[in-house]
């Protein structure tokens, strides 16, 4: 058996969600970048919010909350202040943290509160069906915007990077990346913030014109390209962290 | 002398998504009804292993 396979409630395999969905790679760059960082049951708490990536935080082996849509940051900031000592970790989705629970970012980013966020970002609520979220493309068809999405996408990295905190973008093609950036932001001693560009074919992709989870995959592949700096914002296009 | 490899698929785990397929270099996975097969042509890159959602393969040197 693989190390980090210790850090997953095995019981509950496999998880709930679609064949080929993003949520399982997120769960398992997450699993081998604690296991790296001896992150375990003993020093982390997970807390999730609502959506088919809100499932992820009980299938890890450790104590986690699976909180109100949209209140995973609150919970976490209350964890941490009550404990310090613990590793502090949010892990939902761009429905859950950007929509419904954008105010709660925008706060914890200001107070600077020592937990990471990792939002994982498929552009749609899934689970309720497929319906236009903060990052939904514009003009995308959605179960919500059947003539397209009239509205531009949110940019949540200036909201991050507004009060000096470490932003990362990565996308689950870019898996060791992706790691590595989730390692950055864990061993931060602020507010730090993960958006990983992942697939949902069953709720985003069929009705966008993909054929297969795979080929949204390799979208990412040619779409995003790695960035150097550490000190400048990242382009749209560019995946890598910042922190000013 | 040539290194190989065997690829463990756990079936209670696989959802057959096929993304193992799809990332093999060199075509040594396919799908069958009982679920993913190893036709023993592994290189050994693991890209399989990285990108199964699912934690169900686990991609192993043979030792003789
Ligand atoms: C207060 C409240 N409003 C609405 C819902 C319905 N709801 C459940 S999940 C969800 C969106 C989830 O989207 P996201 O966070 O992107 O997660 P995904 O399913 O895409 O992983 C919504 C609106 C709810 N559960 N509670
Ligand atoms: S609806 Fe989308 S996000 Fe939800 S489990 Fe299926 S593929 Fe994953
Ligand atoms: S990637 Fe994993 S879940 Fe998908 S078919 Fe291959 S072994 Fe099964
Ligand atoms: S390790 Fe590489 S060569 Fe071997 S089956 Fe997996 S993807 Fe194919
Ligand atoms: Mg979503």
């Amino acid at each position: 058996m693989q190390d980090y396979l210790t850090l997953l409630k095995l019981k509950k395999l496999p998880t709930t969600w679609c064949p080929g969905c993003g949520n399982g790679l997120v769960v398992k760059a997450l699993a081998q970048a604690m296991h790296e960082l001896k992150m375990n049951k003993h020093n982390t708490v997970i807390v999730s919010g609502i959506g088919c990536n809100g499932r992820s935080a009980g299938y890890f082996n450790l104590e986690s909350i699976h909180t109100l849509h949209g209140r995973a940051i609150p919970v976490a900031e209350g964890i941490k202040t009550a404990n310090p000592k613990l590793n502090v970790i949010v892990l939902s989705g761009d429905g859950d943290l950007l929509a419904i629970g954008g105010n709660h970012l925008l706060h914890a980013s200001r107070r600077k509160t020592n937990i990471t966020v990792i939002c994982v970002n498929n552009r749609i609520y899934g689970m309720t069906g497929g319906q236009a979220s903060p990052t939904t493309p514009l003009n995308a068809k959605t179960a919500s915007t059947p003539f397209g999405n009239e509205f531009p996408e949110i940019d949540v990295q200036p909201v991050v990077l507004a009060n000096n905190n470490l932003y990362a973008r990565s996308t689950v093609y870019h898996f060791d990346h992706l790691k590595q950036v989730i390692k950055k932001a864990l061993l931060d001693k602020e507010f730090s913030f993960v958006e990983v560009m992942s697939n949902c074919y069953q709720g985003y992709g069929k009705k966008a014109g993909y054929m297969h989870p795979y080929e949204i995959i390799m979208d990412f592949k040619k779409n995003y390209n790695m960035s150097r700096s550490h000190k400048k914002e990242l382009k749209k296009n560019e995946i890598g962290f910042v922190k000013k | 002398m040539k290194k190989k490899f065997k690829v463990l698929i756990n079936n209670k785990w696989c959802k057959c998504c096929s993304l193992c397929i799809k990332f093999c270099p060199v075509k040594n996975l396919t799908m069958t009804e009982q679920g993913v097969k190893d036709s023993g042509k592994c290189i050994g890159c693991k890209l399989c292993e990285r990108y199964c959602p699912d934690f169900a393969i686990e991609v192993q040197e043979i030792k003789k």
